[in-house]
């Protein structure tokens, strides 16, 4: 039988979701359910006078209206997780309601429960709330000035936290160094726009005390985790479903007021109640991504070797501090310093800042796409500074495959690749020299082109529980799985990920149909569900499989040792003399003599003939916690098109080799790849999520914020090297994010690079077509 | 996404239709891709909808003559499944083409956009360079207005609030015209930060008539003098001279997408841009 691992079949989930037969936490419906409609800010920061809230408790359909006044006491400040030790970190409370202030627009004021959903909104309408507004402040860096609006009492200067990471001796090498280049840059808020917004379900048993949470979730453990903690309801009385999940980029990791809401009302109502967000709060109030305002500066010798990078970053929170949101501008960034370069010096400093803003969380990549973007254009600058070509100083400086496994300045251990071998094979098949040619012929007819290059690695694969608690991670990192075989052979796996659109269903099953020699039909995948799955961490950080994959595998392993164990006592046989072929057990050299696995299946569930000792049935749990994070890494290579006239960039070719080691479903890989360069252009070109100076979401609705439409988007070319991991038994790495994280910088670099005739060296990011053609204008407007 | 609660009448025939029209907190509701959204986001909250978008009469597009009558129920959809309008003004194809996307086109109508009247849609600058007249009706009698006074702001027309847009009436094109549309959309809506429709006749290689429309520049669509390319062969300087003034007058749109200065800008490129275009399709 030929093995699954390395097959592209197609999605065995697709059928259902492209059917419409999926469940998703709105197609819940529960016997007298009600529906939950949130009272919202629409001022950025505001004291709150009154609330009136007489006039919605009396509309038709209303049964409760509750404020923050109702739930005191009762519902728990919103939960921030991942405690940054060393860096003076302020979490101040964050009410699901508020009370006393408003701290952005989308705080919610008070929650509307009624029989319809129609009903509940239009009581919103009703509820008067008497605010006297304050002065706002949106900027990360702004923010932190003195004289600005202060958002908590808690947190003077607004500063959340100021974190430092070094490596080597920084200073120093800028001393000695004899070419310095230095950027500022904006890495621009960001919508994650997963296609299902946000949504929650409860339902609450008063006799049994039992309550049952559906939700949008990536990590169903850590919810129910949270709802217990923000609830003070036991642990093992909640069960969290999370369902059929659309997406989520990050934005559906933390635990939210509005899931803690829902349960209350539940609970408190004896109703199920529902709520779901529509897109435009979704955008209002659902984490957002990124918010960084950077210092950064590089410096090396004048042949091309990095010596140093230093940085000073202004990352936004928001208005308050989102579960894991302190550790993305921090840990999954400023540790990544030397990027895929042996840079032996490092240096930052992150200052985390509330802003009068939605709350910034994980977003695709987190943390590392913006440490990728920021030593990739520092790479560019250095390279134009010494007049050498940047592909060239990226292979001069790229770590040596004969290095791994290699420790960086920040003291984090690369655990594998060949990084040169990716970059070659990139520019090999863009044609890289060819199309330098080209460019300098187009050049003189007046023709724009550029040619921009990102070498990357990214720390994920997340990440040893030992790790977890040193960096401050309220949770744990392993990964678990259960795998119970049936009399029949059938085999169900469950698992404690909650993949949302990433096709573990499909390469879960292919790990175990291969581990039993079974076709992919016996083997269903079981995940979401905290009342059937083993304990887990949750899909985020390109962990899932690299993590919860190896779990599951080693699982699967297992049982086929234990049925090795059972077949050798059924056959008469020593164990050692028995060898796994074709999907049975055989005695060596007597082929004949053989139990397959489904039969295996059946003795040990009915347990007629056990081996002395042997425990009936077969299924067994594995828990797995990697030694060590993954790093996949790659190069990406675009070409560009900038027309002068317009500023409109036209990405002519993209190219990217990745590595993640084995492929278990090259397909679905590619399709990562895809997704992730496709966000990432979307990063470079078009995406920005605007706010007013006095806290309004200028971009509040997709009519504004330009979600990457497939016409928009360029023919991604992907390729592949295939280096494994020695950190987990299947050898993989992650490529949730890989795609997202090279991708940023190489466009930016292309546009760059085509502009350079004109002395520009740098435009923000999103490239719109207004913004080059600002800095067209400029650079005229400085040649003249 | 829930709109404020409204009632609904559809509407059997135009008779019926133009009897319940002028009730107050009417909104006319046809293909509803402009107004639906609009009312789901609570901006605007109408007491009533009036659907006439099963209304035959509105519908259809006849060619007799040398002219065309479009009904202002007719679909995008249905424009683009007709060889023969596109094969006399190609630029409707051209400009609907762009529009929205395919359901969009599927449910929107033609007459619906332009009594929406949205500064960025497409269909009005069309209008305006092929000289369409809009012929309305109220329970009270008929009139018509010219497109160039039928747009009067941002979601503001003519009609009078008893008025339906019943068809659209369009002369024959000149002949051997060259016609090009011209978009520089907003990549989140697809909207136009400034586009241009252009008609253009020539003699031999020289220009002998330009008609131009801008949309997106300002509150409306609108005709802009782009005369100064009569008499010339069409080449870039003189074609730039012609379009230097084409937002004279106008009171450009800055937003978060596009500054005054970048859409002025823009405004002169799509300008150009769709001129030079129909002149190298004319004659």
């Amino acid at each position: 039988m030929a093995t699954l691992f390395g097959s592209g079949i197609k999605r065995r989930e697709d059928p259902r979701l492209i059917t419409g037969s999926g469940t998703f936490t709105d197609d819940i419906k529960l016997p007298g359910l009600t529906f939950a409609a949130m009272v919202r800010s629409p001022y950025a920061h505001a004291t709150i006078r009154k609330i009136d809230t007489a006039a919605a408790a009396q509309a038709p359909g209303v049964i409760a209206v509750i404020t923050g006044k109702d739930i005191a006491g009762k519902v728990g400040p919103v939960p921030c997780a991942f405690n940054v030790p060393n860096c003076d970190l302020k979490l101040p409370p964050h009410p699901a309601l508020a009370t006393n202030k408003v701290r952005y627009v989308g705080d919610a004021v008070a929650m509307i429960v009624a029989t319809s959903r129609a009903a509940a909104r239009d009581a919103v309408d009703l509820v008067d709330v008497d605010y006297d507004p304050l002065p706002a402040t949106v900027d990360p860096e702004k923010a932190v000035q003195p004289g600005t609006a202060q958002l908590h009492d808690e947190v003077p200067g607004n500063v959340a936290f100021t974190w430092h990471v070094a490596g080597g001796d920084a200073d120093q090498a800028f001393a000695q160094a004899a070419v310095k280049v230095s950027l500022r840059i904006v890495q621009q808020r960001l919508l994650p726009t997963a296609m299902e917004p946000r949504s929650a379900v409860a339902s609450y048993n008063k006799a049994t005390g039992q309550l049952t949470l559906w939700a949008t979730s990536q990590n169903p453990h850590i919810h129910r985790f949270l709802t217990s903690v923000t609830l003070g309801l036991p642990e093992h009385k909640i069960r969290v479903i999370s369902p059929d999940v659309g997406g989520g980029f990050g934005s559906k990791i933390p635990g939210y007021a509005d899931e803690f809401l829902v349960a209350y009302a539940a609970m408190t109502l004896g109703r199920s109640v529902k709520w779901t967000e529509d897109r435009s709060e979704n955008y209002t109030v659902t984490t957002h991504g990124r918010d960084h305002v950077e210092y950064v500066e590089m410096c090396g010798t004048g042949d091309g070797t990095i010596t140093g990078l230093r940085t000073k970053i202004h990352a936004g929170l928001g208005a308050y501090a989102s579960t894991a949101a302190p550790g993305v501008p921090t840990i999954l960034h400023g540790l990544m310093y030397s990027g895929a370069y042996t840079i032996p010096n490092v240096k930052g400093t992150v200052i985390g800042a509330y802003t009068n803003t939605t709350p910034v969380d994980a977003y695709r990549g987190a943390g590392r796409p913006e440490a990728t973007y920021l030593i990739e254009r520092l790479v560019d600058c250095y390279a134009r500074r010494i007049g050498m070509d940047p592909a060239l100083v990226r292979r001069k400086n790229l770590i040596p495959a004969d290095k791994m496994p290699y420790t960086v300045a920040t003291g984090i251990t690369y655990d594998s690749g060949d990084y040169h071998a990716a970059l070659d094979k990139a520019m090999e098949l863009i044609d890289y020299r060819g199309f330098r040619e080209r460019q300098e012929k187009a050049r003189k007819d007046g023709h724009y082109l550029g040619i921009g290059v990102s070498s990357y690695t990214e720390i994920c694969g997340l990440g040893p529980s030992q790790v977890a608690g040193q960096i401050g991670f309220g949770g744990g990192l392993y990964e678990s799985a259960i795998v119970r075989v049936y009399p029949t052979g059938m085999v169900r796996a469950y698992i404690g990920t909650r993949p949302h659109g990433q096709g573990e269903e499909t390469t879960f099953a292919q790990i175990v149909a291969d581990e039993f020699g079974v076709p992919i039909e016996n083997v269903e995948i079981v995940a979401g569900d905290t009342e059937s799955t083993p304990q887990g961490w949750g899909t985020y950080g390109s962990r899932t499989t690299a993590v919860g994959g190896a779990a599951l595998k080693n699982a699967a392993v297992k049982v086929k040792e234990k049925a090795k164990k059972l077949a050798a006592h059924l056959l008469e046989a020593n164990e050692a003399d028995l060898e796994w072929h074709d999907g049975k057990f055989q005695v060596k050299g007597s082929p004949a003599q053989a139990k397959a696995f489904g039969e295996l299946a059946l003795m040990a569930n009915v347990a007629w003939n056990m081996p002395a000792g042997m425990e009936p049935g077969l299924e067994a749990s594995a828990f797995f916690d990697p030694t060590n994070f993954v790093f996949p890494y790659g190069t990406h290579i675009a070409t560009v098109d900038v027309d002068l006239e317009t500023g409109e960039v036209t990405v002519l070719r993209y190219v990217c080799v990745d590595d993640c080691g084995p492929h278990i479903n090259p397909m679905i890989v590619e399709g990562q790849v895809h997704g992730g360069v496709i966000q990432g252009v979307g990063e470079a070109l078009q995406e920005i999520a605007v706010y007013s100076d006095d806290g309004q979401l200028m971009t509040g609705t997709m009519m504004d914020y330009a979600v990457p439409k497939a016409s928009q988007m360029p023919t991604i070319e992907s390729h592949f090297t295939y280096t494994p991991t020695p950190v987990n038994p299947l050898g993989v790495k992650g490529i949730g994010e890989a795609g997202t994280i090279g991708s940023v910088p190489c466009i930016v670099n292309a546009v760059v690079d085509a502009l350079a005739p004109l002395g520009i060296t740098h435009i923000d990011k999103p490239l719109t077509p207004a913004r080059v053609w600002a800095a067209i204008q400029q650079a005229k407007g400085g040649a003249r | 996404m829930i709109p404020a609660s409204f009632d609904y009448v559809r509407a059997k025939s135009l008779r019926d239709a133009l009897n319940a029209i002028g009730t107050d907190g009417t909104k006319v509701l046809a293909g509803g891709h402009s107004l639906i959204p609009m009312m789901r986001f609570r901006l605007a909250q109408p007491g009533r909808l009036l659907d006439i978008g099963q209304l035959a009469e509105l519908k259809g597009i006849d060619l007799k003559g040398r002219g065309a009558r479009i009904g202002a129920g007719t679909s995008y959809r249905e424009l683009l499944d007709s060889p023969e309008l596109a094969e006399r003004y190609p630029l409707i194809a051209e400009a609907t083409r762009g529009i929205g996307d395919v359901q969009v086109r599927n449910r929107g109508t033609i007459g619906g956009g332009l009594a929406h009247a949205d500064p960025a849609s497409d269909m009005p600058a069309v209008m305006l360079a092929l000289g369409a007249t809009f012929n309305l009706r109220s329970k009270g009698g008929k009139r018509s207005v010219a497109a160039a006074d039928f747009f009067t702001g941002a979601f503001t027309t003519a009609l009078a609030s008893d008025e339906l847009l019943i068809d659209i009436a369009l002369p024959a094109p000149p002949k051997k015209a060259g016609m090009a549309y011209a978009s520089f959309e907003q990549k989140a809506s697809g909207y136009a930060i400034a586009a241009a429709a252009a008609v253009v006749t020539k003699s031999r290689k020289t220009i002998t008539g330009v008609t131009l429309a801008l949309t997106g520049v300002g509150d409306r669509a609108y005709l802009a003098d782009a005369s100064g390319a009569v008499g010339s062969h069409g080449d870039d300087a003189a074609l730039e001279a012609a379009v230097a003034n084409v937002t004279k007058g106008i009171d450009v749109n800055g937003d978060i997408h596009a500054s005054v200065e970048y859409r002025s800008h823009l405004a002169r490129v799509v300008a150009r841009r769709a001129i030079a275009l129909a002149l190298s399709r004319a004659g």
